[in-house]
């Protein structure tokens, strides 16, 4: 049971932790979001199960903190997202070489 | 309760993305990708509440990281609705 509960604790660190590399280094911000949105969910409920196997009498508690992060985190992304391109924040785009010198002049 | 090596190797991980959010929230350019940065934050700092929780051996604890999910949400929101509202 505490090796389950690890090798779930270990995966909801990495998860979280490769969303937040992802924040890092990331071009844009609509890229951002989506890694910092779906990978740190996934992460954030793994560790949660985590943490039940630990204490299976806390599950209730725990239960409530998943499924709202399950429920709250898409929508508050979707909705920033969405505020960003309605206040009209560009998508980033990369140049070929040649177009990028012709602007430049 | 005392964490084995797993468990700690699981925690320093989500001290590790808190730590490359923070430097987004810093280093970032402009105003949209320091909000996202908070955004993800506040996400992991709810699961490390929670982690928390175990390593104190202390249920309450839960209920602060459902509480500061809560506001987190409500703050994000609040954020997004002032930037669509400087549109208009």
């Amino acid at each position: 049971m505490r090796l389950a509960a690890d090798i779930f604790l270990l995966i909801g660190g990495l998860f979280a932790f490769l969303g937040a590399l992802g924040l890092l280094r990331m071009p844009d911000v609509y890229t951002r979001i989506q890694a910092g949105t779906k990978a740190v969910t996934l992460g954030v409920l793994s560790f949660l199960i985590g943490i039940g196997l630990l204490y299976p009498d806390w599950w209730t508690k725990l239960l409530c903190i998943g499924g709202f992060v399950l429920l709250t985190n898409p929508v508050s992304s979707s909705t920033i997202t969405r505020a960003f391109y309605l206040a009209g924040v560009q998508p980033w785009q990369q140049r070929p070489d040649n177009t990028a010198a012709d602007q430049d002049q | 309760m005392t964490l084995n090596f797993l468990e700690t190797i699981a925690y320093i991980l989500i001290g590790a993305a808190l730590l490359l959010g923070l430097i987004r929230l810093l280093i970032g350019p402009k105003a949209p990708d320091r909000i996202v940065a908070a955004d993800t934050m506040t996400v992991i700092t709810t699961g490390g509440i929670a982690g928390m929780a175990v390593v104190l051996g202390n249920v309450l604890y839960l209920n602060i990281a459902l509480i500061y999910g809560v506001l987190s949400f409500v703050a994000i929101v609040a954020l997004a609705r002032a930037i669509e509202g400087k549109r208009s």
